[in-house]
């Protein structure tokens, strides 16, 4: 499903990214982690194109990335996005964030459009605020919407870069609730994330990041019981100490 | 100090204060002020665009607008704006336009820079965050200024707008100097022809202020009705 070849990125003269390859197959769950400065959330960045890159190749369900003829609005169309931030529309309700692009960008009716919307929230159990405004919500909340608008989208895969960084530690497992629910329905899942347990939990594949390079690429139970790189050893002991 | 005044020189020019000169006052302000709005957001646009020759544009008109007297622009357009017309519509002669046209395209071109300098603010305040997320959803970029950017950005900026609305609307008596009938023109003409200079030009000033103050007050009204809830 997504394939990123050789990939390396450039900001200005400092590299950040080198040589990176990997790859998530439909319904696969690959978690990326590593340390700050690492490289994760500027590689998943790529993937849907929201950050370019100088050099390689990323294709998303045979689509190049990086290719100048591609349309890059429609593919993204196909991949949804959670951040870090949430970034939900603040001046926009709770049911306009999740219709407005599937009606200006799927051509849905408002009628589907409202349909799949109380649908997700429904799934997100967060039926009851679609009328409310993102600023009324709490962090947790307005995450779980985040992730309901990226799914109305009927996306072929998901993207998340750091979802619960941001949250207080009590919102942190409503939100992982959702992310497991959606790994156990089979979608096709990249995350960038610190949450080991749920790594541990729903994660095919675990890819440590350093320093902009790709320092190990292992099944889950491989990556946790035998790392076979130094770096990844040194961060697994100190992320799993809390 | 008040023993002299005749203030029945007000009440009966009220009619033509307000019929004739106020009506045109509110218009310039009201038309010049969309206009402005208008052109200055695509002058922000141009400027945030990324495209050389656009921003260069947009960066040196705003500059030149600036940088020059505003009833220095009221002079130059009204002896320019007939041969713009000629030159524009390929005319054989200086297109007529009465000092009202006139002066509406010096003010509203005028003011777009102005505006368009506060809206370049108002949209590089909303959060990269945003577009991205607009972008990951498959928004092109004229979706993501129009339904995402622009109604947040201009929300932000109303307070700022509205400061220099008022300036405008201050601004306009400058036609003072085409010999246009604006509030304060008219003002001007009853205060010489009847020779009450200081009844009228005070009265003048009482309904700046309280137009300019009440205009203050509904703006942060509607602040508050369409604030975005944070």
């Amino acid at each position: 499903m997504i394939a990123i070849d050789q990939v390396s990125k450039w900001y200005g003269s400092t590299q950040v990214l080198k040589h990176c390859s990997t790859a998530v197959a439909k319904g696969e769950v690959v978690v990326v982690c590593g340390p700050s400065g690492s490289g994760k959330s500027t590689l998943i960045k790529c993937v849907n194109g929201l950050e370019p890159f100088q050099e390689g190749a990323i294709t998303v369900d045979g689509i190049s990335v990086g290719d100048r003829k591609t349309n890059l609005p429609k593919l993204r169309a196909r991949i949804g996005m959670v951040f870090q931030h949430f970034e939900l529309f603040p001046h926009l309700t709770v049911m306009r964030n999740l219709e407005l692009a599937q009606i200006k960008v799927l051509g849905r009716s408002k009628e589907e459009s409202d349909e799949r919307g109380m649908r997700l929230l429904d799934r997100v159990g967060l039926r009851e605020h679609a009328r409310k405004f993102p600023g009324q919500l709490s962090g947790g909340q307005q995450q779980r919407v985040a992730i309901a608008r990226a799914l109305a989208m009927d996306p072929i895969a998901m993207l998340f870069d750091e979802p619960t960084s941001a949250l207080d530690p009590e919102m942190i497992n409503e939100v992982l609730d959702v992310m497991v629910a959606l790994a156990k329905e089979g979608m096709t899942m990249m995350v960038v994330t610190h949450e080991m347990g749920f790594a541990r939990r729903v994660a095919h594949r675990v890819v440590f990041m350093d320093r902009g390079e790709i320092v190990e690429d292992a099944p889950t139970a491989e990556f946790f019981g035998q790392p076979r790189s130094e770096r990844a050893q040194t961060f697994l002991s100190k992320i799993l100490q809390h | 100090m008040f023993a002299d005044f005749d203030f029945d020189v007000i009440l009966r020019s009220l009619p033509y204060l307000f019929y004739d000169g106020m009506t045109f006052t509110l218009t310039l302000t009201v038309l010049a002020t969309i206009g402005g709005i208008f052109f200055g957001t695509l002058l922000a646009l141009m400027r945030l665009s990324g495209i050389a020759p656009l921003a260069l544009l947009a960066a040196g008109y705003v500059n030149l607008m600036r940088s020059v007297p505003l009833v220095l622009m009221i002079f130059w357009f009204y002896f320019l704006v007939p041969y713009i017309g000629q030159w524009i519509t390929g005319g054989s002669r200086p297109i007529q336009v009465g000092a009202f046209i006139s002066s509406l395209v010096t003010f509203t071109l005028f003011e777009a820079a102005y505006f368009g300098e506060i809206m370049r603010a108002g949209i590089q305040s909303i959060s990269r965050g945003q577009v991205s997320a607009a972008q990951a959803l498959g928004m092109t970029y004229p979706q993501t200024m129009g339904y995402i950017v622009l109604p947040q950005a201009f929300r932000n900026m109303v307070p700022v707008l509205l400061t220099q609305t008022i300036i405008l609307f201050q601004d306009t008596s400058l036609v003072y100097v085409l010999s246009i009938t604006d509030f304060l023109g008219a003002a001007s003409k009853v205060a010489q022809r009847d020779g009450r200079l200081v009844e009228m030009y005070l009265f003048a000033a009482a309904v700046y202020f309280v137009i300019s103050f009440a205009a203050s007050q509904g703006v942060r009204w509607l602040q508050s009705r369409t604030a975005i809830v944070r």
